[in-house]
């Protein structure tokens, strides 16, 4: 793998929490890396799959496969988003060969941000430092579908001053579930609540996770209740010095 | 009518024909432990007892009879058919009635015995399990209807565990009408999730290992 | 979704009490299924899991052929088999037996496969006494409802709801202790399975090359409900059928620890036609009653076929962050959790309860539980599709297809995506004011709404991550 990576920031990174689009790149660039960013990205279309609309997912993945078409490899901030690519592309395609190889070739070239770097740079430590008390939760898609446990933890251990408290049960799903948060809301925000209570269980100051729709959820309902604790994604957590 | 309905939805469904042959299915998947039988008692021992079940080893068929009389002392006894009952003295014991081959008869005498003595077919040694097999020799009721029931068993019918049991019974229906493995004592935590023992079946159960 | 299910998930989290119990049982059973699964306990579990899945569906794939060979090996045990389309043919088979029989009383042990069919109405509604012998399942059918989870019928209640109960339906004293209230069943039940004409039951699996029914339980009142009456009617689901005895060292070994966190349940019951010559007790009739009730319908859909795999083991609902918040009862039918999620839909129509595919955040604890390795979140996303496809085609809900249209077409577009951002951002207070907690009428509408109830929102960004990039 030569020395470039594309830039997938995500819909909700560029719209909602830039920085950590621009500390991932930056936490990239210390590696070495050339970081560019296709500008015609916009989102993995999976709202539209996750709330059954296949035929506008495929308008959105097709327009994805254009524009990372000669990418040799991209990174995304996030489990889901990376999932979505990587697992779920080529069911939308299973009638359209041509299209499938594209996503098959697509797949391998797709990554999470901490997989990447652990996986790929083949680093633990990116120099950060952080003096914080934190915790992590292990978001569900990058959990149960790219089987992502270790390679936070492995970064997290690395980063100077900084002390991880595992939240019981830490791999419990926050409550985001894409349009479940708002079509269910009730019973997402339920979810949310006995999330954030493992969370202040652990007394960290900080939560730490690989998906913002996760944090989004989890910092909405943190600030609701009046908490002091914040959220923070991987790649603020890496950029920090 | 609904068989012929029935079969043909499914075929239709699956894209298959009336009378079209199967390819095998996966391999079974039988691994038997090596276990020695010293190991084998210990680990059932400690099964049975882990579920709140007694364990007891004879070390002969007379032992076997002393122990199973001071268990029922005071008490009303059904005993199955079991040759191996019969060799141990257990059938003959005084407060023990056996030898009985009438369903009505057996049926009342188990309602309101206080325990029932069966011997068994096999034991599973990582389970702690009995596998009861309905026989001339083993009606069902004993171990089911009197509120304890104990079992003596040789310790040459102990297997490692259920591979085992499916490897030297590849089909049960072939013997009986009725097998079944008996786990600990009858148990539910259906009122609040508190644990309760001795529900429908035994609420003490007692396994005999003689030898 | 409908208003029906909206307000049985509401009462349901403003239960206080209710939320305890549905979350400290289920926490109880996923923790011990933990514990017997562990790679200590089981090292082969995952090989196990495999293997289940492969025979499951090895079976469904040829299930016409397997049918068969059961017919025919329980009647060569003197059993009999009869194939019901529905409900009403099983109540019908019962029915038209029992008065044959001379029967009146019938005793029944769990099945979910009976509960499915309404079967204890159908036949009480004739005049014939059906009395539930499984304690949980006796408790809820004495309060007329419907079991509350797989495995835990009667988790919703209290000691005290069950004190109420017995004191008015078997007119005993009150009593609130577990053990005697335990008690107060098993002697009322024993007279049942001591006078019963028949015993129901169901099956956990069917046992193609022996003929066979396998039930599992840990009270031992399935072993009396086939043991004692002289008529055994078995009822199950044309998918229970395994092909071997021998897949039993696979299966058993799975399903108890999966359930219960059990090595095995305390009664495993293997089943094969009435008491032979020489065996001195069990029934002198054996009937299997193979039922489709819509099982054929999911059939065809290869994708969605693996909902059959299903061994009723509960693990996905005690895994399932959903149902631990919305319980049993506010599912619309008898199978509740993940597994009553994806089956429903493909019995009754997605449009009986279009919302409830949605109500889920596809998590996937469900399918790393599943013993038989159904991908549960693969189902639900198609039955998603299958929901829209349907009111598409009815049209229906057509403000939310043209939103997503909008959407396809915004994110193809990538100026006008980027646009449309920064027209929304503008709409939002300025950045460094914190997560906000309501936004005034006109907005406050639709999912911006429904975001708020519960949660704040994050407050728009000076730029966007595109703009911040140009300008490095």
């Amino acid at each position: 793998m030569g020395n470039r990576v594309s830039l997938f920031v995500t819909c909700i990174v560029d719209q909602l929490f830039p920085k950590v689009g621009m500390d991932m790149a930056d936490v990239l660039e210390r590696l070495g890396y050339q970081v560019d960013f296709p500008e015609n990205q916009t989102c993995c279309g999976q709202p539209a799959f996750n709330s059954g609309y296949r035929d506008e997912a495929r308008t959105v993945a097709r327009h994805f496969l254009d524009t990372f078409e000669s990418s040799e490899c991209i990174v995304a901030p996030s489990g889901s988003c990376t999932s979505m690519v990587a697992h779920h592309y080529a069911e939308l395609f299973q009638k359209e060969p041509e299209t499938l190889e594209r996503v098959h070739s697509l797949e391998k070239r797709i990554w999470e941000f901490s997989t990447f770097l652990t996986h790929v740079a083949g680093v633990d430590d990116v120099g950060a430092r952080l003096d914080d008390v934190v915790t992590f939760h292990d978001s569900c898609h990058g959990l149960r579908e790219l089987g992502i446990k270790d390679a936070p933890r492995r970064l997290l251990a690395r980063v100077q001053g900084l002390e991880l408290r595992e939240m019981q049960p830490a791999e419990e799903c926050c409550g985001f579930g894409g349009t479940f948060a708002v079509k269910f809301a009730e019973l997402s925000g339920a979810m949310a609540r006995t999330k954030i209570d493992a969370i202040l269980s652990t007394g960290a100051n900080t939560v730490v996770a690989l998906d913002l729709s996760c944090l989004m959820q989890i910092q909405g309902a943190l600030s609701r209740a009046g908490s002091k604790v914040r959220t923070m994604h991987l790649a603020e957590v890496l950029a920090s010095r | 009518m609904s068989r012929d309905n029935i079969l043909h939805r499914v075929r239709t469904a699956l894209g298959r024909s009336a009378g079209q042959g199967v390819a095998d299915p996966p391999p079974v998947r039988i691994r038997i432990p090596d276990v020695d039988m010293e190991q084998r008692i210990s680990s059932m021992f400690a099964a049975i007892e882990a579920l709140a079940g007694k364990a007891h080893r004879a070390a002969t068929p007379e032992d076997a009879r002393a122990f199973v009389a001071a268990a029922i002392e005071g008490k009303s006894a059904v005993a199955s058919n079991a040759p191996f009952l019969a060799k141990c003295g257990i059938a003959s014991l005084g407060g023990v009635r056996s030898g009985i081959t009438d369903r009505e008869e057996l049926r009342g005498l188990c309602a309101a015995a206080d325990v029932g003595i069966t011997s068994a077919d096999y034991a599973l040694a990582d389970t702690g399990s009995l596998v009861m097999i309905s026989s001339p020799h083993e009606a069902r009721l004993v171990s089911q209807l009197p509120p304890a029931h104990i079992a003596v068993v040789p310790r040459d019918r102990i297997l490692t565990g259920l591979d085992e049991l499916f490897s030297v019974l590849p089909d049960p229906a072939a013997a009986t009408s009725s097998m079944v493995l008996i786990t600990g004592p009858s148990r539910t935590a259906d009122i609040e999730q508190i644990l309760v023992r001795g529900v429908h079946g035994p609420g003490q159960i007692t396994v005999v290992v003689v030898g | 979704m409908s208003v029906e299910f909206d307000r049985k998930i509401h009462n349901t989290l403003a239960d206080a009490n209710l939320q305890l119990a549905i979350y400290t049982a289920t926490a109880r059973l996923k923790e011990k299924r933990i514990e017997t699964v562990a790679p200590d306990a089981l090292p082969d579990y995952q090989e196990l899991r495999t293997q289940a899945n492969a025979v499951k569906k090895h079976t469904i794939e040829n299930l016409d052929y397997y049918l068969e060979e059961f017919e025919r090996n329980v009647e060569a045990h003197g059993g009999k088999v009869v194939y019901a389309k529905d409900g009403t043919e099983v109540a019908d088979f019962v029915l038209a037996l029992a008065k044959d029989r001379g029967a009146r009383l019938i005793v029944k042990s769990k099945s979910m496969t009976t509960e499915e069919l309404g079967l204890n109405e159908r036949l009480e509604h004739q005049g014939l006494e059906a009395v539930e012998t499984d304690l949980g399942e006796f408790i809820v059918q004495l309060a007329h409802e419907r079991p509350y989870h797989i495995v835990a019928p009667a988790l919703h209640l209290t000691r005290y709801d069950v004190a109420d109960l017995f004191t008015k339906r078997l007119n005993v004293p009150r009593e609130t202790v577990i053990e005697k209230q335990t008690a107060i069943a098993r002697s009322v039940l024993r007279q049942k399975f001591l006078a019963a004409d028949i015993g129901i039951s169901g099956a956990n699996f069917l046992v193609a090359g022996s003929g066979a029914v396998v039930l599992v339980e840990n009270e031992g009142n399935i072993r009396l409900t086939t043991s004692t009456p002289k008529i055994h009617i078995a009822i199950a689901g044309i998918e229970k059928m395994i092909p071997r005895a021998q897949d039993l060292a696979t299966f058993l070994k799975l399903l108890g620890r999966s359930g219960t966190g059990q090595l095995l349940t305390v009664y495993t019951s293997f089943l094969s036609g009435p008491r032979r010559a020489g065996e001195i007790d069990g029934p002198d009739e054996f009937y299997v009653v193979l039922l489709d009730n819509g099982r054929t319908r999911l059939l065809p859909d290869r994708g969605k076929r693996q909902s059959l795999y299903c061994i009723r083991c509960g693990a996905c609902l005690n895994a399932c962050p959903v149902y631990r918040k919305i319980g049993g009862h506010s599912f619309p039918w008898a199978y509740s959790g993940p597994i009553g999620a994806i089956i429903t839909p493909q019995f009754m129509g997605v449009s009986h309860e279009p919302g409830l595919p949605f109500a889920s955040s596809l998590c996937g604890a469900c399918a790393e539980v599943c013993p038989v390795k159904i991908d549960i979140p693969k189902v639900l996303l198609e039955l998603r599709s299958d929901v829209k496809k349907a009111e598409a085609r009815d049209q229906r809900n057509r403000l939310e297809k043209l939103a997503f249209r909008a959407f396809a077409w915004l994110m193809t577009h990538p100026r006008l995506y980027e646009m449309a951002g920064k027209l929304a951002a503008s709409a939002a207070p300025p950045d460094g004011s914190g997560w906000i907690r309501g936004v005034p009428a006109p907005m406050n509408i639709g999912p911006l709404r429904a975001w708020l109830s519960q949660r704040d929102l994050p407050p728009a960004p000076a730029r966007s991550f595109r703009e911040m990039w140009r300008r490095r």
